[in-house]
């Protein structure tokens, strides 16, 4: 499968995709905006809470093609961030007393800098997560790559967005399951997911399909059992992430013809105390060319940091993003569903 | 006349039935909420025996909302497709149980 970009699908647009979920039809259009939302719970404009996670999109290349990608990452995709950026990068984390650094792609193993920015990053003593597809570490190029970061007290988050077969090869690929399972077994081998190591390893929940996640806590016990009992797998934590209506999933919704419904569910399932806890208020997120924004998915579709904040890396100011007001559309109701999502999970 | 009896949007509309008689459809809808909260059996776990029963009874309706609420609720198509049979076997087995009912008959007519 190649990405929409690849194949010059309208989609790969940023703007078509924002009229698609402002615009589609009647119905949609007549979705009360993000804004108005804010509003009436006196949460316009949205406002940091101090940023605390530095996410650096290390690049759109990946292994994999997944159906419901909202980075449209694939082999196809050249942007990488360059060492530079990733200098500057440094340069900010250094000086601003962050203690989360997040990477996430693509597959971040795949940037060529990968390893020297790890390293630069722990000598720092930062907590350091690596969102890795798992699939990744099964190639030769990778696979000493789980000892490095265990080294360096990486904790790594990774996709498997359900328990069995059927749902993860179906949103990720065939095959996918019994390579992340080989993969996993062999986390646990060398330390990871196990409490009294330290080293973090935590999965990733994402809808395959067009529904809301599941509860966060009872799915976490699902997976710990089965995993456990199919395979003797441990790990620590389950993130549930609900599918915001970008990219590649925003695809799926309309060749299905899921588009109203699940805006309206997202619409309808707007939790107040979600929105009070939304990422955006304590993560920045930096493009693979530097270029900052609220978080991955403004980024993914070009809404950069607005309202007088810098908007490039070379630019950082700590005190100035700390005051900006936060960009919202449409697609912000993905994070304020129900339960709230994140890239750490639930958000009540 | 609508083409066909059951039309999706009409789910949506369920609540509408209090424009007929308010108090006694403000009553279903409380009870019905309070059946499906967490108590002695789980939300999660009242979700899939109302999977069940939508196949029982055949409510598209039914089918339609809680297939949702089933993976929203994170059962598998395993989980939920065992469920139908459960409903299946309960009402396969309501006919076959029946004959006994039908061999008792025929124990008394014939010789």
């Amino acid at each position: 499968m190649k990405s929409l970009i690849a194949q010059s699908h309208s989609l790969a647009d940023p703007e078509v995709q924002l009229d698609v979920i402002n615009n589609h039809s009647e119905k949609v259009k007549n979705f009360d905006k993000f804004q108005k939302k804010l509003n009436e719970i006196g949460l316009f404009p949205l406002l940091p809470t101090g940023i605390e996670i530095f996410q650096i999109n290390v690049g759109y290349m990946c292994n994999m093609t997944c159906k419901h990608c909202h980075v449209d990452a694939g082999p196809d995709r050249k942007e990488i961030m360059t060492r530079e950026t990733l200098e500057y990068c440094l340069e900010a984390i250094r000086t601003s007393g962050i203690e989360t650094v997040d990477l996430t792609g693509g597959a971040p193993e795949m940037n060529p800098h990968f390893r020297w920015f790890v390293d630069e990053a722990s000598k720092l003593n930062k907590q350091i997560i690596v969102r890795s597809n798992l699939t990744i570490l099964d190639t030769k190029k990778f696979e000493d790559l789980p000892r490095f970061m265990a080294e360096r007290g990486v904790e790594i988050t990774c996709s498997l967005p359900f328990y069995n077969k059927r749902r993860t090869d179906a949103q990720r690929g065939e095959g996918t399951y019994e390579k992340s399972v080989k993969i996993l077994k062999m986390l646990n081998e060398i330390g990871y997911g196990k409490e009294q190591e330290g080293l973090r390893l935590n999965l990733v929940y994402n809808p395959v399909g067009a529904f809301l996640p599941a509860d966060q806590k009872s799915l976490k016990q699902d997976y710990k059992e089965r995993l456990w009992k199919d395979h003797g797998i441990i790990f620590n934590d389950l993130f549930t992430i609900t599918n915001l209506p970008i990219s590649r999933y925003l695809n799926f919704l309309l060749t299905s013809g899921n588009l109203e419904e699940y805006m309206e569910k997202l619409v309808t399932s707007f939790n107040p105390s979600a929105a009070m806890g939304v990422m955006c208020r304590n993560t920045i997120s930096i493009g693979w060319d530097g270029t900052l924004y609220d978080c991955d998915f403004n980024q993914m579709l070009k809404l950069r940091t607005n309202h007088g904040a810098p908007d490039h890396i070379k630019n950082w100011d700590l005190k100035k993003l700390n005051s900006r007001e936060i960009v919202v559309n449409q697609h912000c109701y993905g994070c304020t569903a129900g339960a709230g999502s994140s890239c750490g999970g639930s958000v009540t | 006349m609508e083409k066909t009896y059951y039309n999706p949007d009409d789910l949506k509309k369920f609540g509408n039935v209090g424009d007929y008689q308010k108090e006694l459809a403000d009553k279903f809808f409380d009870y019905y909420g309070a059946v499906f909260a967490d108590s002695s059996l789980s939300a999660k776990e009242k979700s899939i025996i109302a999977l069940a029963v939508a196949h029982a009874v055949q409510c598209p309706y039914c089918i339609d909302a809680y297939t949702q609420d089933s993976l929203e609720k994170g059962f598998s198509e395993e989980q939920m497709m065992e469920a139908v049979h459960v409903a299946t076997a309960i009402r396969g087995g309501a006919s076959l149980v029946h004959g006994v009912q039908m061999m008792n008959k025929v124990d008394k007519l014939t010789m």
